[in-house]
């Protein structure tokens, strides 16, 4: 672990060095561009660029760019702003920026759920990837931490929108998978055991803002155990996600 | 009962292929693409058609027909909205003594305000109070005596702002608050654990920044015999790079 996380910051830290690369040149349209001292609305602005100077644009933070002016000056400048230059060409400068149309077309989600599992907190992570508007692919890791005991779920699933141009779009979903549960050590021994479950679902997501999404969702689970009788759980779940 | 699951599992199936057969479904999807896309192309028309007089009357041209060719390229601006970086501080484990944690966090900011966040930590815990003085048998063995944790969650940046080194440099910094959920493992089981903390970051440069946060994560323990919250506070330094 120890050396996984430095790994992880060597290639930080290379991505960040490797980043100071030939920087794009757009020209100044609106009759000033502001230069702030930070990328945010606060920090005060420091510069100011006119219209029909050429500046470099270095990189961006969330709605920022951080840019430098012919004489050397950098400072950073909101989207709105630079939306409105232009490159040497002569065409509008393309911003690639997430909308509400890519919320209909998206193709992979990544999200983050918790909620309640039979009375268990859980916690999911999930990946989905979308094959049309409609129906989507979804793999999901559960942790589920109960008072009595602990278990994981790994579920792969088909999610169907019905109404993928809609804002606020509801869905159904139905999937299998396995769930490992494992008694707390201070209860009662029984050993931890391994089962294969099924679920149908039904949930709503809708658009935030930039790529993100916000989801909630309500399954029934049968889990197959090996005794007489299969089990049922009913979970809810409330998370949030961001669409790539 | 398995009858019953089938039967609902085969509705449900029935009703995806039924729904995604629907002729009107498609379309809404075929109109809105045109009008998706035609604002869009009548607002660059427009606004070519507003630079042209405005490069006449100052006679100074903003679309140099003369300009030199080069390499177009597409806009490729390098995105930093991904920070990564580790931690080193120390965790108060609740009756279990002070100890160094060391941890990695990555965050991922959606605007200038919030940020998504994940970090996970390690630690050691000591011996509890009654281990100590009473010299009986230890409660926890040494593998369940490590405190490992994750938590998933948000950051909100409460306060941006500047701060001063001198007279000359001024560093970027804000001030957050976050607030997770996730799970430690400790004393022989997975909790549930929330945690909330607050941090202060300053920009030591463009890519690279420190961090010192306050953490609380807070956890049900019923290690001592009975069922408690348990408050495992953490002070920790960090340095991130944005990528």
């Amino acid at each position: 672990m120890r050396l996984f996380i430095a790994c992880a910051l060597l290639m930080c830290a290379g991505a960040a060095i490797a980043a100071d690369r030939d920087a794009l040149t757009v020209i100044v349209v609106d009759p000033y561009l502001e230069l702030h001292t930070g990328p945010g609305r606060g920090f005060p602005i420091v510069q100011v660029v006119p219209r029909g100077e050429t500046v470099q644009v270095l990189k961006r933070r969330t709605d920022w760019f951080q840019i430098r002016d012919a004489a050397g000056h950098e400072g950073w400048v909101h989207r709105s702003q630079i939306a409105e230059t232009l490159v040497p060409a002569g065409a509008k400068l393309e911003i690639d920026d997430p909308a509400r149309e890519d919320f209909t077309a998206h193709r992979r989600e990544v999200g983050l759920m918790l909620g309640d599992f039979g009375g268990a907190n859980v916690v999911t992570v999930y990946g989905a990837y979308a094959f049309n508007a409609h129906l989507s692919g979804e793999l999901a890791l559960s942790h589920l931490l109960g008072s009595f005991s602990d278990g994981q779920i790994v579920a792969i699933g088909a999610t169907h929108v019905f109404v993928p141009e809609w804002r606020i779009q509801p869905f159904a979903s139905m999937g299998t998978g396995l769930i490992h549960v494992e008694p707390k050590s201070t209860v009662a021994q029984s050993p931890p055991r391994t089962d294969q479950l099924a679920y149908v679902g039904v949930g709503v997501r809708s658009y935030l803002a930039r790529r993100f999404i916000l989801r909630a969702e309500y399954k029934n689970y049968v889990v197959f155990t090996d005794r007489d009788e299969n089990e049922e759980a009913y979970e809810w779940k409330i998370g949030f996600a961001f669409f790539f | 009962m398995e009858n019953w699951i089938r039967v609902l599992l085969l509705t449900a199936v029935l009703g995806m292929t039924g729904c995604a057969w629907m002729p009107w479904r498609d379309k809404p999807a075929t109109g809105t693409a045109p009008t998706g896309t035609a604002p869009a192309g009548s607002e660059s028309t427009a606004r070519r058609a507003d630079q042209t007089p405005v490069g006449s009357e100052d006679n100074q041209v903003v679309i140099d027909p003369q300009v030199e060719r080069r390499d177009v390229r597409p806009a490729r601006i390098d995105t930093e909205n991904w920070e990564a970086g580790a931690y080193i501080g120390s965790l108060s484990v609740e009756d279990f003594e002070v100890n160094v944690v060391y941890g990695a966090r990555l965050a991922y900011h959606i605007n200038e305000d919030f940020f998504a966040e994940g970090i996970v930590g390690f630690s050691n815990a000591g011996l509890s109070s009654f281990e100590r003085l009473s010299g009986s048998a230890p409660l926890l063995s040494d593998s369940e005596r490590e405190f490992t944790y994750y938590s998933l969650g948000f950051g909100w940046n409460a306060l941006p702002g500047e701060v001063f080194l001198g007279g000359r440099r001024a560093l970027n910094s804000a001030i957050y608050l976050t607030l997770g959920a996730g799970s430690t493992r400790f004393a022989g089981g997975d909790r549930f654990t929330l945690t909330a903390g607050a941090g202060a970051r300053v920009l030591v440069k463009d890519w690279l920044a420190a961090h010192l946060d306050i953490r609380d994560h807070v956890m049900e323990i019923d290690v001592l015999g009975k069922n408690k919250t348990a408050h495992n506070f953490e002070a920790t330094l960090s340095l991130t790079a944005y990528f």
